[in-house]
C-alpha cells in the first residue's frame, strides 16, 4: 500500500480491532434469542455498549447502535422531527438549526424534511474558517420556533472544531435540543456526551478504524424518543433490526486503541500535520490552507491549490502512490466544488483546487516527507493541466 | 514499450474491451469517463443515451477489474456550449449538423486531449473502429477492417497533431460480436450492453419534439420552386433536406410525382420543396476544412495550384457525407481557402451543415463542413 493520508473518509483497521471482530464472528446466535448462543451474542453486544459508553461519556442505555453515521444522523434529525410531530400533531409547525457546512449526510436530510414534512431550515451563519457563528445561531434561536440545533463537532471537510460548548449552552438556555455530528472528529478529540450536555450525537465506527456499516446514535435519557426504524423495537425503541453483536465489539475495540493512540501520540501527529502543512507552504507557496489554523483535527490538512483542480491532483498524487482526498462529496464521480469552501465564501474558481490530507496514528515522518518531495512536481502539472483547460473556457 | 494512455470509457462494450488490450498491450493506462450531460439521467433507459449514471458506474467496474485508476471528468459545460448549442444554432440556420463529429472535435479529442497531454498522457485510446497507420509523410488514419462498423467518417475531424495522440485498438477487430465474445471472456458485464444509438443528449430520440422545444415551431410556408405556396408547415426546423414523408401537402405536384424537401430557409421560415431530380447535386463546398495527416499536395494526390498559397489541383477521391452512406467517386480541389467536391454522378439530398469526408482507397484525408452545394439541374444553386 502507498502512503495512506485518507483517514477522515476511513481509517484503517488495527490488528487488535481484527482480531476481536473474527473472535466475536465465531459466536452464533442472534443477540435476540433466548437461546444460549442468542445470550452469549447479547453479552458480547452489551459488554460492546458498555465499553463504548465509557469511552464517550454516556451511560449504556443512551447507545444505540445504527449502521453508521449516516443512519444516525438521518435518525437523529428525522426522529425529532417526528418526535414533535406526535406530540404537537403531524402538522405542527418544525424547525431545523444548521449551518450550509455541514456534511451532506445533515444536509440531505434537512432538505429531505423541507420536502417532505414541511420542516424549516433556518440556517446559522458560518465565519471564513467553517466556524458556526454563534451569535447568528443565538438570532436563529430568538425566534422561538427551533424543533433541534445539529451541529458538526468539528467540520469533515476543513477541520475546524465548532464552539460546540456555547451551542449547547445557548441552545439549552431555550430548551432546544442539540444534536452533535461527532462522526468525523471524534477520533481526534476525547467526547464526553454527558459532560458537554447534548441531546444527541452521532458516531461511526470505521472513522477510527473500526468496520464499515456500524456506528452510534447517542441518545441522552433527557432526550425524546428516537424512531425512524420500525421492526420489533431492539434498543429502546430506536433501533430496530437484528442487533450486530461483532461488529459493536470491533467498535468498542476500535475505540478503545484510539484513544489510547490519542492519549500517547497526540503531540506527534500535531507535529507531523504541522510538517506537512510547513513544508507543502514551503515548496508551494502559492497554497492557501483553509479552515481554523488554531482550533482544528490534530491529523487535518485542507488546502486549495490556485489555477488547479482537485481531481487532477488527487490523480496526480496517486500515480506517486499518495492516497488523498478533495474532501467532498461528488455526484457520480463528478468532482464539485465543496460547499463547505462555498459557504465560507470562498469563490467557486478557488474551491476547485481543494485536496484533504487526513493523517492519523500510523502516519510516519517518512510518509510526510515523501509528499512534501513529489509536491512541486504534483502543482506544476497539475497547473499545467489546469492552464490547459483555463484557455479553452 | 509501454506509453501512457488516457482511455476515454463510455460505459459501453467497446471502449471497454479497448482499454483491456490497451492495458494488455503493456502500457500504462487511466480511465477517464466523460460526464457531458447537465442532468444525467440515472439509468439507462432503454439502449438508447449514455452518459448516464449507471453508464459511469459500468466503465468504473471495468477499470476496477482491469485494476486501473479511473475518474470522471466533467466536460458538461463544453459539451452544452460546443455540440448542444452549436446543434441548435446549425438547425435554426437551416443546417443539418453532425453531433457526434462536433463532440469528437471540440471534447474528446480536443479538450480532454489537451487535458490528459498537460498531465503527461502520451495518447487518448477510444473504442471507435478506425485504424492509425504511419504512412511515408506521417500517421494516417485508415477505415476499420471491418466496413460494416468503420467510424472513420466521425473521426474525419482529426487535424494531424491530434491523429499523432490517437490510438484505437479496436481498429483491426473483424466485428462487433468478436468484441463482445472478447468482452464476455474478460468478465465484463457490459458484454451484452446495447449499442447506443442516435443523438446521446435526446434520449428519447424525439429529435423534432426537442428542437421545436428549443428552436421554436413557428407556421410557414412550403413553396415549389418557382416561388408558389403549395401549402404549410408547423417549423422550418423539423425537416431535413431530401425528406420526402410529413410534408403534408393538400394536393399532388402538377407532374403527379412526389415532392422532396429542397431547401429550408430558416430566415424566412420557408420550406421549398420539388422533384427528387432537383435533390441531384453535382458540387459540394466548404470553407472550414482540416486535414488528418498529410494534406493532399504532401501526400502526392495533388498538384499545388500556382498562384494559390493554400491551394491545390483536382484529385481523385471518394466522398461520403453521412456516417453509413456509401462513398462516391468524386474529384476534389482546394481553391482560395475552399475545398470544392465535383461528385462524378450527381449525389443526391446533402444539406448544409453535414461534413464531407474525403478518402482515397481506405485512407481519411480530411473533410469540411458543407457551406453551400450545386445542383446538378440548375448551373448555380447556392
Amino acid at each position: 500500500m502507498g502512503i495512506y493520508l485518507d483517514h477522515q473518509a476511513t481509517s484503517p483497521m488495527p490488528l487488535a480491532v481484527r482480531e476481536a471482530y473474527l473472535e466475536a464472528l465465531e459466536v452464533v446466535g442472534n443477540p435476540s434469542a433466548l437461546h444460549q448462543g442468542g445470550r452469549s451474542a447479547r453479552a458480547l453486544l452489551e459488554g460492546a455498549r458498555e465499553r463504548v459508553a465509557a469511552l464517550v461519556g454516556a451511560h449504556p442505555v443512551e447507545v444505540v447502535f445504527t449502521s453508521g453515521g449516516t443512519e444516525a444522523i438521518n435518525t437523529a434529525l428525522k426522529g425529532s422531527v417526528w418526535a414533535h410531530h406526535r406530540t404537537h400533531g403531524p402538522a405542527s409547525h418544525t424547525a431545523i438549526a444548521a449551518t450550509l457546512a455541514e456534511h451532506h449526510a445533515t444536509l440531505d436530510a434537512i432538505n429531505w424534511l423541507r420536502e417532505q414534512e414541511g420542516t424549516h431550515w433556518r440556517e446559522v451563519v458560518v465565519n471564513s474558517d467553517a466556524v458556526m457563528d454563534v451569535s447568528s445561531l443565538e438570532h436563529v434561536l430568538s425566534a422561538g420556533d427551533i424543533t433541534v440545533v445539529t451541529t458538526l463537532l468539528a467540520n469533515n471537510e476543513v477541520g475546524s472544531r465548532q464552539p460546540v460548548e456555547s451551542i449547547v449552552a445557548l441552545s439549552k438556555a431555550k430548551n432546544v435540543p442539540v444534536h452533535v455530528d461527532a462522526v468525523s472528529a471524534f477520533g481526534y478529540h476525547s467526547v464526553n456526551f454527558r459532560e458537554l450536555g447534548a441531546d444527541l450525537m452521532s458516531l461511526s465506527a470505521h472513522k477510527v478504524g473500526g468496520p464499515v456499516g456500524t456506528g452510534a446514535l447517542l441518545i441522552s435519557r433527557t432526550a425524546k424518543d428516537m424512531q425512524a426504524l420500525h421492526h420489533g423495537g431492539n434498543q429502546q425503541r430506536s433501533r430496530s433490526g437484528t442487533m450486530d453483536a461483532a461488529g459493536a465489539i470491533a467498535f468498542a475495540t476500535a475505540l478503545e486503541v484510539r484513544a489510547l493512540d490519542r492519549e500517547q501520540g497526540q503531540d506527534r501527529l500535531m507535529a507531523l500535520r504541522d510538517r506537512l502543512w510547513e513544508g507543502l507552504l514551503a515548496v508551494a507557496p502559492q497554497c492557501v490552507v483553509r479552515g481554523s489554523h488554531d482550533e482544528r483535527l490534530p491529523g487535518n490538512l485542507h488546502l486549495t491549490v490556485p489555477g488547479c483542480t482537485g481531481d487532477v491532483l488527487l490523480y496526480l498524487l496517486d500515480e506517486h502512490g499518495i492516497h488523498a482526498s478533495t474532501g467532498s462529496a461528488c455526484q457520480a464521480g463528478v468532482a464539485e466544488p465543496s460547499h463547505v469552501l462555498l459557504a465560507m465564501g470562498v469563490p467557486a474558481e478557488e474551491a476547485w483546487g481543494a485536496i484533504r490530507l487526513t493523517l492519523s496514528y500510523t502516519t510516519t515522518a517518512e510518509d510526510v516527507e515523501r509528499v512534501i518531495s513529489v509536491f512541486p512536481d504534483v502543482v506544476e502539472r497539475a497547473t499545467k493541466a489546469g492552464l490547459a483547460m483555463k484557455a479553452r473556457r | 514499450m509501454g506509453v501512457k494512455v488516457l482511455a476515454a470509457m463510455s460505459g459501453g462494450v467497446d471502449s471497454a474491451v479497448a482499454t483491456a488490450r490497451a492495458v494488455e498491450a503493456g502500457h500504462e493506462v487511466v480511465g477517464v469517463h466523460l460526464a457531458l450531460s447537465r442532468a444525467p439521467g440515472t439509468l439507462r433507459t432503454g439502449s438508447r443515451g449514455c452518459c448516464t449514471i449507471e453508464d459511469s458506474m459500468d466503465a468504473r467496474r471495468v477499470a476496477d477489474m482491469l485494476g486501473i485508476p479511473f475518474y470522471v471528468w466533467d466536460f458538461s459545460e463544453r459539451f452544452a456550449q460546443d455540440v448542444v448549442q452549436d446543434f441548435i444554432d446549425e438547425y435554426s440556420e437551416g443546417r443539418t449538423p453532425n453531433p457526434c463529429m462536433r463532440c469528437n472535435q471540440h471534447i474528446k479529442f480536443d479538450a480532454v486531449m489537451e487535458r490528459g497531454l498537460a498531465l503527461g498522457f502520451d495518447a487518448i485510446a477510444t473504442g471507435h473502429y478506425a485504424a492509425v497507420t504511419e504512412g511515408p509523410g506521417g500517421k494516417e488514419l485508415h477505415r476499420a477492417a471491418t466496413w460494416a462498423k468503420d467510424q472513420s467518417y466521425v473521426l474525419g475531424v482529426l487535424t494531424t497533431e491530434q491523429l499523432e495522440h490517437c490510438y484505437f485498438p479496436l481498429g483491426a477487430t473483424p466485428s462487433k460480436d468478436e468484441v463482445r465474445a472478447e468482452a464476455a471472456s474478460r468478465g465484463f458485464f457490459v458484454a451484452e450492453k446495447p449499442d447506443s444509438h442516435d443523438i446521446c443528449f435526446i434520449p428519447d430520440g424525439d429529435t423534432r419534439g426537442w428542437l421545436a422545444e428549443r428552436v421554436g415551431a413557428e407556421k410557414g410556408a412550403v413553396l415549389d420552386t418557382a416561388g408558389d405556396v403549395v401549402g404549410s408547415h408547423q417549423g422550418a426546423h423539423a425537416f431535413t433536406v431530401g425528406q420526402r414523408k410529413g410534408l403534408a401537402l393538400g394536393y399532388p405536384a402538377a407532374d403527379g410525382k412526389p415532392r422532396f424537401v429542397l431547401e429550408i430557409r430558416p430566415k424566412t421560415n420557408e420550406v421549398v420543396v420539388g422533384p427528387k431530380e432537383a435533390l441531384a447535386l453535382s458540387e459540394l463546398a466548404g470553407s472550414q476544412m482540416s486535414f488528418a495527416g498529410p494534406n493532399p499536395v504532401e501526400s502526392g494526390y495533388a498538384n499545388a495550384a500556382p498562384g494559390d498559397d493554400f491551394g491545390c489541383e483536382e484529385f481523385a477521391c471518394h466522398v461520403q457525407v453521412r456516417a453509413h452512406s456509401d462513398p462516391v467517386p468524386a474529384r476534389a480541389r482546394i481553391s482560395d481557402g475552399e475545398l470544392i467536391i465535383r461528385m462524378d454522378a450527381p449525389l443526391l439530398g446533402v444539406s448544409p451543415g453535414q461534413s464531407a469526408v474525403l478518402y482515397v482507397g481506405t485512407r481519411v484525408v480530411g473533410q469540411c463542413t458543407i457551406d453551400r452545394t450545386v445542383s446538378a439541374l440548375a448551373p448555380l444553386h447556392a
